[in-house]
């Protein structure tokens, strides 16, 4: 293979690893804060043992988000040194404030969220979560920034350096702050996030409930989940809307892709299908007449561009980005249908005899993993060929230092040291959630009582 | 000095304020892994992973901070270095990544096995780190082959030279120093004993490190000594220097712990500073070419980049130290294990 293939291969590996965890911290980081508010506002002990219990899973997966993360830093120096030499005037500042307004407030708080239960009072240890859920936060707007300004590039310009080279610097911060995506993917990622920590409370309660084992805490714990899981989901309806909108005005060729339009013109809205790409056709699809236009302009008659109107040169592949896309779209339609159904039967107080029910929302868990890696393959590939659209191509970009040889060493490696933290992480959560709630953490505890352990 | 734009120079000496925190707060991190085999017993391991538990990862922000700021202040730099030591970074990471996850995974489970595993990872991780941080810091000083596009045009082994191999045995030390004295600062009892002797110990193999490196750096690699023979008063950096490493073992005899590592913590200032001054204004030496070299203007980001991230820096930074320096507090004193801790 040659040796844009394996950095992008790479790359694209060891970002979807990575991906799986920050999600997550994101949403949970919202649930605890949800928890452990919940517990100071009642004063019952079940939300504070709740709130401990998922601390503990919280901190696991939060360790690996770093570990996985400070790789995807280095990562742009490493392999794509000429796209780091382009883009670093602008996407330097993002990445920088990135760890300096959300690493530092993320990982500095966590300390007292993790450690922190018997040395300051409740109040501040709430406060202290809150600052983690935040700093989570704050990591998704700048990275999301940086990547918005990757599809849609605005407030630069391009200069020539003295090396006889062009790069892309900043004219007006707040322009490329809020580029004409920013926005949109943001809100899209946040809620998908959202989503991926409330599905992770949803199964494991509902996996409890199951096995009846703590079925109290698990009651509270799937309620909690649930109501999360469907604001969540039916926002992200809206979002996903504006964002589609978003993408057929900056990036036609994207949508196009999205939907396999290659002729402009009153655009059909497929809801499944398979792209014959030589033949340019949909095969096997049931499609919605005029539905995209009616989408995206709200006209059913409006024209969409399709890829008749983009040089053959700068299409991305469509196949792919259209399966990834609809399937996506596919697994956010049916998590709203099963979080609305789902939390209905628990108000209802049938869900408890239902197991069919708690099987499947066992399960659900890897639905929002599935679409938030899905929809950011689409994002990606409908970019393609551009690193930077319209103005760097991909296969421009790579390091040209570093040959295939060492990219083939490292990806082996990072495939064999991923895969054994993939299995010890599922190990040690599969452990903890059988493990189950503590009884010691039921009481809360009080700031500074604790003796010190003789066995020290 | 040098005709160099105000905003270069300041962006200069704050990626060399990050690297610096980095080396102190992550140093004794990677001190204390270094160290962690030679405890025993699985009572005085924990105690060693939680007299860092809290505040690791924190600590390893500040690089990811650094290597954010030297990507946005200098991304002909961070681009240069980071494609030419491809391997040595790659192994930089896991690196990195076994030390991280291994503090997370230990003590987790029971058994012997499980923890003796992820206790040498952490330990060779923390180990790894440290030589490969020194071997980098002694290439960009000894002067790699760069192009006249700033590529680097040098192999992997190129890269393990005696100087920076010595450099990098010598970050080790250092950090190995640091660390033993931040553990006799956060344990009691019999390990507070061990690393009190460790402590000394480790001073020394320091100091005989230094003077080494203080030796090779005159023999072959004169042009970082050029800007303190032009400029004589900054020699006060290096008696600070050695008067701060000096001190260490005394305030150590004296049992003023905190002192100790106050005193390691301004060594470590002082050496980045002599650091940085050899540099500057050159980032990366290039030889054979040294008219190739990158330097804070022909690797700087634009004027306007460099003055955004100094707004960005000016409301961050402040916010960062308070409420690091409050952490720190709320975690003040000696380890205690309890049900959340590693």
């Amino acid at each position: 293979m040659d040796v844009l293939t394996l950095a992008r291969l790479q790359f694209a590996f060891t970002v979807g690893f990575h991906y799986l965890f920050p999600p997550l911290s994101i949403g949970l980081g919202l649930l605890l804060v949800i928890m452990e508010g919940t517990w100071l506002a009642t004063g019952k002990p079940i939300y504070h043992q709740m709130a401990r219990y998922w601390t503990r899973i919280f901190g696991l997966i939060f360790a690996i988000g770093v570990a996985t993360g400070i790789v995807m830093e280095f990562q742009f120096g490493t392999n794509w040194s000429v796209y780091s030499r382009f883009v670093g005037d602008v996407f330097g500042s993002a990445l920088a404030s990135e760890g300096i307004f959300a690493f530092f407030l993320e990982s500095g708080f966590l300390a007292l969220l993790l450690f922190g239960w018997d040395r300051i009072g409740p109040k501040l240890h709430f406060f202290a979560t809150c600052m983690v859920a935040l700093g989570a936060h704050f990591s998704a707007v700048w990275i999301i920034v940086a990547n918005s300004w990757q599809q849609t590039p605005a407030g630069y310009h391009l200069v020539e350096t003295a090396a006889g080279r062009w790069r892309a610097e900043i004219t007006d911060f707040w322009a490329l702050v809020f580029n004409p995506s920013t926005v949109d993917r943001l809100t899209h990622t946040v809620l998908g996030a959202w989503q991926a920590g409330a599905w992770m409370v949803v199964s494991v309660s509902a996996w409890y409930l199951l096995k009846k084992k703590h079925t109290d805490f698990a009651g509270r714990g799937l309620k909690i989940g649930l109501i999360v899981a469907v604001v969540a989901s039916l926002l992200q309806l809206v979002s996903g809307h504006d964002s589609a909108v978003g993408v057929s005005r900056n990036q036609p060729a994207k949508l196009a892709a999205f939907e396999a339009l290659y002729k402009t013109g009153p655009a059909p809205l497929w809801l499944f299908g398979w792209v014959n790409e030589k033949e340019q056709e949909v095969r096997f699809g049931v499609a919605i007449p005029r539905g995209l236009s009616l989408l995206v302009s709200g006209n059913p008659n409006e024209p969409v561009t399709g890829l008749d109107k983009i040089p053959e040169g700068d299409r991305p592949p469509v196949n792919v980005v259209f399966q990834t896309y609809h399937a996506m779209v596919a697994i956010g339609m049916g998590l709203i249908a099963l979080s609305i159904f789902s939390l209905i039967q628990l108000l209802r107080g049938a869900i408890y005899e239902q197991r069919w029910l708690l099987g499947l929302l066992v399960l659900a868990v890897l639905g929002p993993q599935l679409a938030n890696q899905l929809g950011w393959a689409s994002a990606e590939i409908g970019r393609q060929p551009w690193i930077v659209y319209g103005l760097l191509r991909t296969a421009d970009a790579f390091s040209k230092t570093v040959g295939a040889q060492p990219i083939v060493a490292s990806l082996v490696l990072f495939s064999l040291v991923y895969a054994l933290l993939f299995a010890v992480f599922i190990f040690l959560l599969n452990h903890k959630i059988q493990h189950g709630p503590e009884e010691s953490d039921l009481p809360p505890t009080t700031p500074l009582q604790q003796e010190p352990r003789a066995d020290v | 000095m040098f005709n160099v734009p105000i905003l270069n120079l300041v962006w200069f000496i704050l990626v060399g304020v990050l690297f610096t925190g980095y080396a102190i707060l992550d140093g004794f991190d990677l001190g204390v892994g270094t160290l962690h085999l030679f405890t025993k017993t699985d009572a005085e391991r924990r105690v060693m992973l939680n007299s860092i538990g809290p505040v690791w990862d924190g600590n390893e922000v500040w690089l990811v901070t650094g290597g954010g700021a030297l990507f946005a202040a200098f991304p002909e730099v961070y681009a240069s270095v980071f494609s030419g030591f491809y391997l040595a970074f790659i192994l930089l990471l896991f690196a990195l990544i076994f030390r991280a996850v291994a503090i997370e995974f230990r003590s987790k489970m029971e058994m012997g096995w499980w923890r003796q595993m992820w206790d040498v990872g952490f330990s060779i991780g923390s180990v790894l780190s440290a030589l490969l941080i020194g071997v980098a810091l002694g290439n960009i000083a000894l002067g790699v082959p760069l192009d006249a596009n700033h590529e680097y045009a040098g192999t992997f082994l190129g890269l393990l030279r005696p100087y920076p191999l010595l450099l990098g045995v010598t970050t080790v030390a250092l950090f190995a120093m640091h660390g033993a004295i931040y553990g006799v600062l956060k344990t009691e009892g019999k390990l507070h004993e061990k690393l009190r002797s460790w402590a000394k110990r480790s001073v020394a193999i320091f100091v005989v490190c230094y003077i080494l490196v203080t030796l090779a750096t005159l023999l072959w690699v004169p042009h970082m000594t050029e800007t303190l023979g032009a400029y004589p008063w900054l020699y006060v950096v290096a008696v600070f220097n050695a008067l701060a490493i000096a001190n260490i073992p005394r305030e150590i005899n004296l049992g003023r712990d905190f002192r100790a590592f106050l005193s390691s913590c301004l060594a470590m200032v002082a050496l980045m500073t002599l650091f940085g001054i050899g540099m500057f204004p050159n980032m990366v030496f290039s030889m054979p070419s040294p008219e190739n070299s990158l330097t804070v203007i022909n690797a700087a980001s634009s004027q306007k980049t460099l003055w955004i991230m100094l707004i960005i820096a000016i409301i961050g930074v402040p916010l960062v130290l308070t409420y690091t320096a409050v952490i720190y507090r709320i975690f003040r004193g000696k380890v205690r294990l309890g049900p959340m801790s590693y």
